[in-house]
């Protein structure tokens, strides 16, 4: 996590100098959205071959999914409630 | 919406490939996706720093940052803790640990593994893999109708690197610096809140 970390503070201060440069920001815009997809790409690849995940995906994979929308609807309804109240006026 | 078809058509090829082992031997092998994190996050990198009004945020918001990680470790435990209540299956010091994950997959399934066991972790495993997912697809709609934090939390701790991009381009680049600290701050509370969850509670 360090690396990424360090990575994008080499990627703030460049993007500092290139920040009056439009075309090649829209470059970095266009390789973002294609690295979005390679990683999905990835993580498809990264679940296909896990025997661990695949095999357990019937029985478990209820459980988790219905773990997963709890979280994030309860994410929701408060990142809402604070957002309202505190961040919204701006 | 269009975006999010091509990501999900991406991820889809992704998982055939990997469920047919037609694939060369080196991908199989080797995780290129840990180098293709690092080009996306210098990328990300360069756009934040591109954009002139990022920092003015942090200016403004100052110590209510604090609120978002806050929010999302609340709105997640309350969340996954009703879920156990009406689901007889979960035990809720199971639903939480799975719920403190914030996304962070890796960590949190490995840590839940060693504690209670494989099922719980596989469970931790997929539950969070999916946070990250559903987040990467929906962020568009939850920014939508939950307002601009929606994304930064569904995204959780994969808010200030996987899904910052998403919550980035949807909810504007000068949010992108909340996201970054709000996904630093849940990261970091991963390796010690679901071990207290498991051994404390």
């Amino acid at each position: 996590m360090i690396t990424v970390l360090v990575l994008m503070t080499l990627g703030i201060g460049l993007g500092f100098f290139v920040g009056k440069f439009p075309k090649v920001i829209k470059g970095v815009d266009k390789m973002t959205t294609w690295s979005i997809y390679l990683l999905l790409f990835l993580l498809g690849i990264g679940v296909g071959l896990n025997e661990k995940i695949i095999n357990n995906l019937h029985t478990i994979g209820l459980q988790a999914l219905i773990l997963t929308i709890g979280a994030i609807v309860g994410s929701l309804v408060f990142a809402y409630i604070t957002y309202k109240l505190f961040f919204k006026s701006k | 919406m269009k975006n999010s078809l091509i990501i999900l058509g991406f991820f889809a090829l992704g998982l055939i490939l990997g469920l047919t082992r037609f694939l060369p031997e080196v991908i199989m092998e080797s995780d290129f996706s840990l180098f293709a994190l690092y080009l996306l996050m210098f990328l990300v990198g360069i756009g934040i720093g591109a954009d002139r009004s990022s920092w003015r945020v942090i200016k403004e918001t100052n110590i209510k940052i604090i609120l978002v990680p806050l929010c999302v470790i609340i709105g997640s435990l309350v969340g996954v803790g009703a879920i156990s209540i009406f689901t007889p299956e979960i035990q809720l010091k199971e639903a939480l640990a799975v719920g403190a994950g914030f996304g962070y997959y890796s960590l949190s399934s490995i840590f839940i593994t060693q504690i209670s066991g494989e099922t719980l972790g596989v469970i931790a495993l997929l539950s969070n893999i999916l946070r990250e997912i559903i987040t990467l697809l929906a962020v568009p709609i939850f920014v939508k109708y939950f307002g601009k934090l929606a994304g930064i939390a569904s995204g959780g701790a994969t808010a200030m690197d996987t899904t910052l991009p998403i919550i980035s381009k949807y909810t504007g680049k000068e949010w992108a610096i909340i996201a970054i600290f709000s996904g630093i701050v849940l990261t970091i509370l991963v390796p010690f809140l679901v071990p207290f969850i498991l051994e404390v509670l």
